[in-house]
């Protein structure tokens, strides 16, 4: 039963770690520390990101505008952050706040969560634009440095990924508050008779969703030194494959974090692995739909095979 | 009305709750004590619902009075209810729901309480239950899930709970479980808590209630101890004694082959009108639903459909909202007349002005929005609908909700002239004045049918004896 | 009827004259008809992928084509290679492009019912799928359009361009459809309500089958006429599209909630986008702006589409 219980964790788990066999094995050299950042470098802002989706999907909501908005985030951290660290940190506050304040938008007039986020990402891309209109900028000393550390034992990217998954498995999983977050996207009318502020809830999870983001498009830039206005639009679907991947589904509130950064992570490792495999460059995008067509595959499996017994 | 020693817990004077014309509740005194177990026994629509929810606090009263004894709220006062519809969290475990409904659990920590009062709690109602307080909801089965939402409602959540509501909490417990909850209720009631215990088993009511409360039409017809009632008289107060007779007995008729069997026993003959009764929820629209999608594909719709079916619950199964009425009428035959795939519209207007006058639906333009006719019009914007095809079986799913008495009538009258013509009808109705007028009853109980009743013995007697459980509770 | 502001069309329709009007107040009227001409232009290859989503979203809630920039991708340069630059194979690429949106559409029905998965990762799952088959085909490779056809796509007649004539001609099949045809009154039912459609007779699979094949040949026909049109396919060809296609149906008035659609609404709609694009060039404004100022005005849509729907109930 336990097993079971806990089966949405496992089948994420697994593909990462038959992945990452099979890329030891076609590449026994990435089996080292620098190998090792390498396949995963660019997987911290990703699973960033995927987290800030996962907030969303968690309240039975979708968004369309991570990317964008990761990249606003980017173009405010390579610029006024850098510059004039006051004013980027209250910029990035009032993201925040933008956000929480969406949520309750959303909710107070039910608005269709797809079209409200999409209409959103034109705005922060716009805004990104305006901030910096041609590619450039670049990152805070501190942030670079943090991005760039080297922890012993394992990289960084490693490391953050673990913290990441802790961190918002606590948030998600263990407190009491993300239970009762969980619950407004299993069953919000059950919340809501049992005297708590949906709306408010619901404020929360956007909240989060924008403080991941912001944390996503930091670590982005921490990473390339520089930013563009569109350096991060793949973050969109990237994100909501990888919340999928993880283990979690579109409505009932059902979302694990640590599965959610086990699919960036797999994704992330899916287009390493891909260049591993001296597959050429031209199907490298395509496997990473295939990888994500057959695991969505074996989970319908796996459920139908539950739903037998 | 008894008196008791101590203050009552909750005490209704006169309250009546009206939903537009409708009067869901008429005017009911009602006090609960501790210590009391109240029985709450009615046929479909008595007000059951109605009551527990001005009692529990979900609803305000449209007249009368509702008074609490401590804090002047249900949620001060004890008072918790545990529904028929299941209202967990499916994604959340079983110590993490009753988080949801228990704001004293917080800080770090939070779930080693949760998990020991959960646990407690499910210890106390349900020796040996044998859930896991760790357990995600939408892995148990739906009596587990039944006994969990028991459990919540009895645990003290930080404060006590004092009156509990459990409405047709056996529903899908087994009778060893059923009996483990019985047993507690005495305890809890010898403790000093109160109950108010709906069910449709009798057999349950008279072994824990110490009061059975009767309703009918929103009224109290009957209020007494409980041993001041027999089984008998119990469902002869619940009825309506003045039943007129001789109205079923029509001269037999003939009727054709047999063109409906299902899988669980239902079976019609051509021409016959065959009616589905018991209490509402137990499982007569599942099977019809059943009935129709298994006769009709999702692939391709045939010119001549075999099936069409008559929703009563208009929103989730019946009107298409943003249409017309005549696009209404018309969805189920737009292939009749059909050329190069395009809708015939002179044809589609003729058989929409045909049936506004043939049904009478009350507006003055067919082109109207569905949604400015009244829920009785809507209603005969569906029977026209079913009606305007060609198709021999009519399905109809308690169709008379929320439809006036001359209405009904005109229906009763054109279901009567289409049968005559050959045409099957399977009729699911809550109101047993209906189901009376049929050729044939199968009364459901559980899911399951519990009696097939044919000719003179279709009476709402009859029905009733099989609709409740009368044997004891083992 | 007596009211024409009445009909959720207009607005997108008074949008775009107010954007065209305010571009020429500018220029005191010179250039009206070039402006026309380049809008009509743009604006096709918009309103062509925007009615086939205009047909998904009127599904319902949850069903959406993210594959259309794939697809037009796609089709695109499968149909170019085809081709190969010689001259009378324009119909032979036309029968490509339209097969591999025609596959297309299938390979997403097929991974939405078999796979049940929900219409937004199984179309995007497939799109990674189909980019990837585009590059390879094009690979390195920049294939030129047949000259006939190249002449055609950026060529007018009776002064309107053609590839507005064929969106034109699409937009008056699709509100046919939905208008008069059977197929039109299934799909607009079971947007309403699948269950209510399913029990009223209505075969909802092979709606939604269908539906999910139309927007797919639709992305390949407005595919294989923008690269005929700019000169050849390149791979970002078809990004700007994925937004754009649901812009302009949620402009355009079509019910994000399903069961309504609305095809004047979505030629309105890909009009005002080109023209508001073009009015805040004209007043300097840059592209930072101008996508705020989009965003801005489809919230403001959906916001009142909802508070007028909340009025009338």
């Amino acid at each position: 039963m336990s097993l079971l219980a806990r089966y949405r964790i496992i089948l994420p788990a697994v593909s990462l770690a038959v992945l990452l066999a099979a890329t030891f094995w076609m590449q026994p050299r990435a089996m080292s520390y620098f190998g090792l950042n390498l396949l995963f470098n660019l997987a911290v802002p990703i699973a960033l990101a995927t987290i800030a989706q996962m907030m969303i999907i968690m309240v039975n909501d979708i968004d369309l505008s991570v990317g964008a908005f990761v990249s606003l985030v980017a173009c405010i951290t390579a610029t006024f952050l850098n510059d004039a660290p006051v004013l980027g940190l209250a910029m990035l506050l009032a993201l925040i706040v933008t956000y929480a304040v969406m949520g309750a938008v959303i909710h107070a007039l039910d608005l269709p969560a797809i079209v409200v986020t999409l209409g959103m990402s034109f705005v922060w891309g716009g805004i990104a634009l305006f901030i910096l209109p041609s590619p450039g900028g670049s990152s805070p000393g501190w942030l670079r440095t943090l991005m760039t550390v080297k922890p012993p034992l394992a990289p960084m990217a490693v490391v953050a990924s673990v913290v990441i998954a802790v961190v918002t498995h606590f948030l998600v999983i263990r407190s009491g508050l993300g239970t009762v977050l969980r619950g407004v996207g299993g069953n919000a009318r059950s919340v809501q008779r049992a005297g708590w502020p949906v709306i408010r809830l619901k404020a929360l999870a956007y909240g989060l969703a924008g403080l991941f983001g912001v944390l996503a498009g930091m670590a982005l830039v921490g990473l390339t030194t520089s930013a563009d206005a569109n350096i991060a639009l793949r973050y969109t679907l990237l994100s909501i494959a990888g919340v999928i991947l993880g283990g979690g589904e579109f409505t009932g509130g059902k979302v694990s974090p640590t599965g959610a950064v086990i699919g960036a992570l797999t994704l992330t490792l899916a287009s390493s692995f891909l260049s591993f495999l001296r597959l050429s460059p031209d199907w490298q995008i395509g496997a990473q739909g295939a990888i994500l067509i057959l695991v969505l595959t074996a989970r319908l499996v796996f459920r139908q095979k539950r739903a037998e017994a | 009305m008894t008196d008791h020693e101590s203050a009552p817990i909750v005490a209704l004077t006169e309250a009546a709750k009206h939903f537009g014309p409708v009067r869901a509740l008429d005017g009911v005194s009602l006090s609960v004590a501790p210590g009391d177990c109240i029985g709450l026994v009615g046929h479909n629509g008595a007000g059951k619902s109605t009551l527990v929810n001005l009692v529990n606090g979900g609803l305000a009263p449209s007249s009368g009075e509702i008074r609490f004894d401590t804090g002047g709220t249900a949620l001060g006062a004890g008072v918790r209810s545990v529904f028929q519809e299941l209202s967990l969290c499916p994604n959340l475990t079983v110590a993490e729901n009753l988080r949801i409904s228990h704001s004293a659990l917080k800080g770090p920590g939070w779930r080693r309480p949760a998990r020991a009062e959960i646990r407690q709690s499910l210890d106390t109602v349900f020796p040996d239950h044998g859930i896991d307080p760790d357990a995600e909801v939408d892995t148990l089965s739906i009596a587990e899930r039944q006994m969990v939402e028991i459990a919540i409602g009895f645990a003290p959540r930080g404060t006590e709970a004092r009156l509990v509501i459990l409405d047709e909490p056996t529903s899908s417990l087994d009778a060893g479980i059923a009996e483990q909850l019985l047993a507690h209720v005495r305890r809890f009631c010898a403790g000093g808590g109160a109950v108010i215990f709906i069910s449709h088993m009798l057999g349950e009511i008279f072994d824990v209630a110490t009061r059975i409360v009767v309703l009918k039409d929103g009224k109290v017809v009957a209020e007494r101890p409980a041993d001041g009632f027999t089984r008998q008289g119990l469902v002869d107060a619940m009825g309506h004694v003045t039943a007129e007779e001789g109205e079923t007995s029509e001269t037999a008729r003939s009727f054709g082959a047999e063109i409906v069997r299902s899988p669980e026993g239902l079976s019609a003959r051509e021409g016959e009108v065959v009616g589905l009764s018991g209490l509402a929820g137990h499982g007569q629209a599942a099977a019809l639903a059943r009935l129709y999608l298994s006769r009709t594909s999702s692939w391709h719709a045939r010119k001549a459909p075999e099936v069409v079916f008559v929703a009563g619950d208009r929103t989730r199964d019946g009107i298409l909202p943003l249409w017309s009425i005549l696009r209404n009428v018309s969805i189920s035959i737009l292939q009749q007349g059909a050329r190069w795939g395009l809708v015939d519209r002179a044809a589609e207007e003729a058989t929409a002005a045909e049936w506004k006058k043939r049904i009478g639906i009350r507006t003055d333009d067919v082109t109207n929005p569905i949604l400015s006719l009244s829920g009785g019009n809507q209603q005969k914007v569906l029977f026209a609908r079913a009606l305007a095809s060609s198709a021999p079986v009519i399905i109809m799913d308690d169709p008379m909700r929320g439809v006036d008495v001359g209405t009904k009538q005109d229906v009763y009258a054109m279901i009567r002239a289409e049968a005559a013509r050959g045409r099957t009808f399977l009729w699911y109705s809550t109101e047993t004045e209906e189901v009376c007028q049929c050729d044939r009853v199968f009364v459901f109980r559980n899911h399951e049918i519990s009696a097939e009743l044919t000719g003179a013995d279709i009476t709402e007697e009859r029905i009733l004896e099989a609709s409740f459980e009368m044997q004891e509770a083992s | 009827m007596t009211n024409p502001f009445a009909k959720p069309w207009i607005w997108s329709w008074v949008a775009a004259a107010l954007a065209f009007a305010l571009t020429l107040g500018l220029t005191s009227g010179r250039g009206a008809g070039e402006l026309a001409y380049a809008a009509l232009s743009f604006g096709a290859f918009a309103a062509i992928v925007g009615l086939g989503q205009m047909l998904v979203i009127t599904l319902g809630p949850g069903n959406v084509d993210l594959s259309i920039p794939a697809t037009m991708t796609l089709s695109a340069t499968l149909a170019l290679k085809a081709m190969g630059s010689d001259e009378g194979t324009a119909l032979l690429g036309l029968v490509v492009a339209l097969g591999a949106g025609l596959g297309a559409g299938l390979a997403n029905y097929a991974l939405i019912f078999l796979l049940r998965l929900p219409p937004i990762i199984a179309t995007l799952a497939a799109s990674l799928v189909y980019q990837s088959f585009a590059i390879w085909s094009n690979r390195g490779l920049r294939i030129k359009p047949p000259e006939g056809l190249a002449d055609f796509a950026t060529g007018r007649f009776l002064g309107l361009p053609n590839v507005a004539w064929v969106g034109l001609a699409l937009a008056i099949v699709v509100w046919v459809v939905l208008e008069r045809s059977v197929w039109g009154r299934w799909l607009l039912a079971t947007g309403q309500q699948m269950r209510v459609a399913r029990l009223a007779g209505v075969p909802v699979e092979l709606v939604r089958a269908s539906t999910y094949v139309t927007v797919a040949v639709f992305a390949a026909l407005s595919g294989y006429l923008l690269a005929s049109f700019s000169g050849g396919a390149a791979l970002n060809m078809g990004t700007e599209y994925l937004l754009m296609s649901i812009a302009v149906v949620v402009i355009g008035g079509t019910s994000i909630a399903g069961g309504y659609s609305n095809v004047p609404g979505v030629w309105g709609a890909a009009l005002f986008m080109f023209l508001v694009v073009s009015m805040l060039n004209s007043y300097g404004a840059g592209a930072g702006v101008r996508n705020v100022l989009t965003g801005a005005i489809i919230i403001a849509i959906v916001i009142a589409a909802s508070t007028k729907k909340r009025g009338r109930a």
